[in-house]
């Protein structure tokens, strides 16, 4: 029943008690603006450090070689380890590897074109480090498997040496001599969450063959199927053992064989996020409690000043049911609007944030490291706030309303 | 009307228990105007309240209009004040934070008559009482006297069958005593009862009956005809003053 009257005298009470009403509502809309602000500042982080890592496919892994530390059957240690081409067939065929690259990087390559030239890394590889990197091609394309079959003279050069060596000139279909040898360009890429895009990509076995590599290669880089953690690190276990049989070291010996595994990594970080996200909900809670409790107390104060005006009000007729709808409908009425300016402040802020940080960013965004992305809160949980809020409310409301009504006339009139 | 029969009522005074009415037996015909006089503590208002189903009693029956009064819910007994009484209080009682027309109109709103009708009720009552030019004024820009006529104006806007006045002279000065009073009476011509708790005797010399307490007993009742010996006794006692 919406009745006029019982919020007239809602809003006279209101009205006769700013300071008040002010305090109290106060404390509700400090509570759930730190809310949306924690949450809003938690969903940041995390989305930033997710992102972070989707810069590399989530499931990547990268295996290098070293030297063995441990003595193994028979043989001292300071023993190099090296990947070759074999090598690189067994980590294709093993069970739990989805795709494999080899890579074998020539430092300070020189690279001219024309007058230009400077000297930077090569890496070599197989079409599939794309899938481990997730490079961008800004021009052309990448490595495929018929550049590695026919041992193409092809590259994909980074965007740095595009404009080191070409500047405006469109370098797609040009000839680039690498180490005198001349080489087609067939794209520019970048790679995101790096500033730096000095490194080009040429198929493995061209280089191999040409810059007299034989068949080794210095690292593996490779996507996994693992979903837990548990099934990646078994992957590990699997690549690890295999390798120590085959190339002769010891099992535990971490650097003969070293190993980055991304999803490990990436699960775990979740994990402590996942921790944060329930910490700062906590939090979220205990400060809405506090904000809660502020407006029982100040309910109860409300009544106990109000406690001649209910025992008029009771001696010339009203039940106890309107006397708790009263004091109710009050208590509900300042949580509602002020858990709701609490809301439209928190929110506005993080998503004025947000708005500045993506004007600013700009392009930018998708380069470099982020550690703060979208900062913002699901609408939902927004909305379920403000409704737990209110609930709030009128469970704070209804024990100081419930003792109003419990006021016996007589005792409030005597109170002269 | 009113039928009280053995009321027994006593406070529990933490472990102590105060005995405030040892036994009240009083009959109170429809019309009647009644005083209620005794010394502070006599228990006269604790009497008022249990006539008002402000408060229990403990012991004993009241009759109300044919009805007994006992263990009622909040609820009922909410319902059957706003019928069945009207009250004046010493210190007016009215809500601060409304104006005389307001005031007067708050029974009305909690028998659910629309806020247009119980306004221009509230006007009408008013205007009875001369107060017409009052109505947007808040209590506090009142006199003690105009508040009364307030605070009856409110008693009477629910055509109660009793008005229950508390020491309703006690804050105002002799003439707005006697103006009050006179009101009071007129209240009582029309048929309706009125039953005053009175200290002041000059007050009680006012009514038909005075019923005088005396530590929780009906200590003597002073009907009409006596009345006029009440006076001349009153009277007698203030000449050596």
């Amino acid at each position: 029943m919406f009745d006029i009257d019982k919020w007239q005298e809602i809003f006279a009470t209101i009205k006769k008690n700013k300071m008040r009403t002010f305090l109290t509502g106060f404390s509700v809309a400090w509570g759930i603006f730190m809310l949306m602000i924690l949450l809003g500042s938690g969903n940041g982080l995390s989305n930033g450090v997710a992102s972070n890592f989707m810069n590399d496919a989530v499931n990547a892994m990268w295996i290098w070689t070293g030297e063995t530390t441990i003595p193994h059957q028979g043989l001292k240690t300071g023993r190099p380890v090296q990947f070759h081409n074999d090598d690189y067939d067994l980590i294709k065929s093993l069970s739990g590897v989805e795709t494999a690259s080899g890579r074998y990087y020539m430092g300070n390559t020189r690279y001219s074109y024309g007058k230009e030239s400077g000297e930077y890394t090569t890496v070599t590889c197989h079409p599939e480090l794309n899938t481990v990197e997730n490079m961008e091609l800004l021009e052309g394309r990448f490595i495929n498997s018929v550049d590695i079959v026919e041992t193409r003279k092809v590259v994909v050069i980074g965007k740095d040496i595009k404009e080191a060596l070409f500047k405006d000139i469109p370098a797609l279909g040009e000839y680039v001599n690498i180490n005198k040898v001349p080489f087609k360009v067939v794209g520019v890429c970048i790679e995101p969450g790096s500033t730096r895009n000095r490194n080009a990509y040429m198929p493995v076995s061209t280089a191999q063959k040409i810059f007299s590599g034989g068949n080794r290669l210095h690292n593996f880089a490779v996507t996994i199927n693992g979903q837990t953690l548990e099934e990646s690190q078994q992957i590990e276990e699997r690549i690890r053992s295999t390798f120590a049989r085959k190339l002769r070291f010891d099992e535990k010996d971490e650097s003969a064989l070293g190993m980055y595994n991304k999803l490990e990594n990436y699960i775990q970080t979740m994990r402590i996020f996942q921790a944060i996200k329930i910490f700062i909900w906590i939090i979220g809670i205990g400060t809405l409690i506090a904000g809660i409790v502020g407006v029982s107390n100040i309910m109860l104060i409300v009544v106990k000043e109000r406690t001649k005006e209910i025992g008029i009000r009771k001696a010339i007729g009203a039940s106890p049911a309107s006397v708790i709808g009263l004091i109710l409908l009050e208590s509900i009425l300042i949580t509602t609007i002020a858990g709701y300016i609490g809301l439209v402040l928190g929110t506005g802020l993080m998503e004025g944030i947000n708005y500045m940080m993506v004007q600013s960013a700009g392009e930018a965004a998708q380069q470099g490291e982020t550690v703060f992305l979208n900062p913002t809160v699901d609408f939902n949980v927004a909305v379920a706030a403000t409704l737990l809020l209110i609930v709030a409310g009128a469970i704070a409301g209804y024990i100081p309303a419930k003792r109003a009504a419990s006021i016996k006339p007589i005792v409030a009139l005597r109170d002269e | 009307m009113i039928k009280l029969n053995n009321i027994h009522k006593s406070y529990e005074m933490g472990s102590s228990k105060l005995h405030v009415l040892k036994g009240i037996d009083l009959e109170i015909e429809q019309g009647e105007f009644v005083s209620i006089m005794g010394s502070s503590g006599s228990g006269k208002s604790t009497l008022l309240n249990i006539l008002g189903m402000l408060d229990n009693y403990d012991e004993g029956s009241y009759h109300l209009a044919g009805k007994l009064i006992a263990n009622m819910s909040e609820k009922k007994a909410a319902r059957l004040r706003n019928e069945m009484v009207g009250f004046v209080f010493q210190s007016f009682n009215l809500i601060s934070f409304k104006n005389a027309m307001e005031n007067v109109a708050l029974p009305l709103y909690y028998q659910g008559v629309s806020r247009k009708k119980r306004n221009v009720m509230a006007m009408e009552y008013l205007d009875k009482l001369g107060l017409k030019p009052w109505a947007e004024h808040m209590p506090n820009e009142m006199s003690g006297g105009q508040k009364q006529r307030v605070a009856i104006a409110r008693a009477l806007i629910s055509k109660p069958k009793i008005i229950l006045a508390d020491e309703p002279t006690g804050a105002l000065d002799t003439t707005t005593s006697y103006e009050v009073m006179e009101i009071l009476k007129e209240i009582n011509e029309i048929g309706i009862t009125v039953i005053i708790v009175t200290h002041e005797h000059d007050i009680a010399a006012m009514t038909q009956k005075i019923v005088r307490l005396k530590d929780g007993r009906i200590h003597e009742v002073i009907r009409n005809g006596e009345l006029s010996e009440f006076r001349y006794k009153y009277s007698k006692e203030l000449q050596p003053a």
